[in-house]
């Protein structure tokens, strides 16, 4: 049986972590491919780099990154936020990302995502959708859509989706769990892998989110205020009888 | 040793390439049939669909290269869906190098594409995965290779049913996962492989 996944995102600028880490011991606290690394050896099951400037500072730090990243990490990793047209993700894929996010641009042209698994596969591509009160938003949760977000996973699996990032603004930091609701309609809808993704605070969020449906969690300041929580989240998990890789 | 690392176009064979250093082993990409002959060892890697990465690895003359090293018993790997293009027609579209028997069969399961970490069950006699079993080792793949001889199978993993992992016959051999982004399990398997190249 394939095991549930625990996945560390980090958020990047200019080519560095920015926000929420605290590592000790590490000089270069804002390197992201040596925290990256941190979290791998505590167990990560893969990592998401999410470049929350990319749009306004170019692409030039995140490419670097990604391809240090491919070199040095022995696990898979997801590159997205600000992937904005198909060249982006190419670009992306080349630089030696397992698998590139795309949020907004797809909303906008679906198209986008049935163009790069045409060249990479289903598998590299991961449709983000964030979502508010189960209808999509984009430009980091301040524009509406207008558009249910079951019926959008649908079509963006529909297009070559081979996973879904589905984020609940509502839920994001609040550490009061992931929006269940929303996460089992949306893994009862398609085929393809869910990861659930904003508001985790402990264990029994990630045990619940997988009851949802979804094969993977998202998880950010609850392990990058103490990387150690890692691999007893993953420990907790299995003792309550979860499929995960120890 | 030296390994020529296939690039048909669609590859990002960077990852690949770096654990294949730490194995020990110097990789070279390349698109030379020549350099795929002669080459110890010759990796087919593989992203996206068989039926582009088939028609690169033809137009490039690598195909050739791949039949005549099949014949000669010189030591070939295939990855993800380079261990699929060893196989025959896929239901993808598009046809392998037919150098293993059987097609490439569409996942069915609920989730496709079957994605993650997931134990090796060893079956038989494997150079290529010894000391892996019961070993979480990662795929992401929504297509599998059917070996018409079972004697081929050196390791299956559950997914709703079982799903063909790993393939070994004298000099070819075939991992469906990706052992440059499976952890220390991987950079076993890649060891493994230099072993078992050596002597193949």
């Amino acid at each position: 049986m394939v095991k549930k996944r625990v996945i560390p995102c980090l958020d990047v600028a200019g080519g560095r972590v920015v926000k929420g880490v605290r590592f000790q011991g590490l000089r270069e606290v804002g390197d992201p491919v040596e925290l990256a690394w941190r979290y791998s050896q505590l167990g990560a099951d893969e990592l998401v780099f999410l470049d929350i400037t990319a749009t306004v500072e170019g692409r030039g730090p995140m490419l670097e990154l990604v391809g240090r990243a491919a070199q040095e990490l022995e696990i898979p990793f997801t590159v997205g936020g600000g992937v904005d047209s198909l060249e982006d993700g190419l670009a992306l894929l080349h630089a030696g990302a397992d698998k590139v996010a795309v949020n907004r641009a797809a909303v906008d042209d679906p198209r986008l995502v049935q163009r790069l698994a045409d060249a990479f596969g289903s598998q590299a591509v991961v449709c983000a959708i964030d979502a508010r009160a189960g209808e999509v938003v984009t430009h980091a949760g301040r524009r509406p859509r207008g558009i249910d977000a079951v019926s959008w996973a649908k079509t963006a699996v529909e297009y070559g989706a081979g996973e879904l990032l589905v984020t609940s603004i509502d839920a994001d930091g609040t550490r009061q769990g992931y929006d269940l609701a929303l996460t089992a309609a949306i893994a009862e809808a398609v085929e393809v892998p869910v990861i659930a993704s904003g508001g985790a605070g402990c264990a029994r969020h990630l045990a619940e989110a997988f009851a949802a449906g979804a094969e993977a969690a998202l998880v950010a300041s609850i392990v990058h205020e103490r990387p150690e929580r890692l691999p007893e989240l993953k420990q907790e998990l299995a003792q309550a009888g979860w499929p995960v890789r120890t | 040793m030296r390994v020529a690392v296939l690039d048909y176009g669609a590859g990002n064979v960077r990852s690949l390439c770096a654990a294949l250093e730490r194995a020990g082993l110097r990789p070279q990409v390349t698109r030379d049939p020549k350099v795929a002959w002669e080459a110890p060892l010759a990796v087919v890697a593989g992203v996206g669909h068989l039926r582009a990465a088939g028609a690169g690895l033809e137009a490039t003359g690598v195909a050739e290269a791949l039949r005549r090293r099949a014949q000669a018993g010189r030591p070939i790997l295939g990855i993800c869906v380079g261990m699929q293009l060893l196989f025959e027609e896929s239901e993808e579209g598009g046809r392998g190098l037919a150098l293993l028997k059987g097609p490439v069969r569409r996942l069915r399961a609920r989730r496709v594409p079957h994605m993650g970490w997931n134990a090796l069950s060893l079956r038989g006699e494997t150079r290529i995965l010894q000391g892996l079993e019961g070993a979480d080792v990662y795929f992401a793949h929504s297509y599998a290779c059917v070996p018409s001889d079972p004697e081929t199978v050196v390791a299956e993993v559950d997914h709703e049913g079982s799903i063909v992992a790993a393939v070994e016959r004298e000099a070819l051999a075939g991992v469906q996962f990706h052992p440059e982004r499976s952890a220390a399990a991987g950079a076993r398997v890649l060891r493994n492989v230099l072993a078992w190249s050596r002597s193949a």
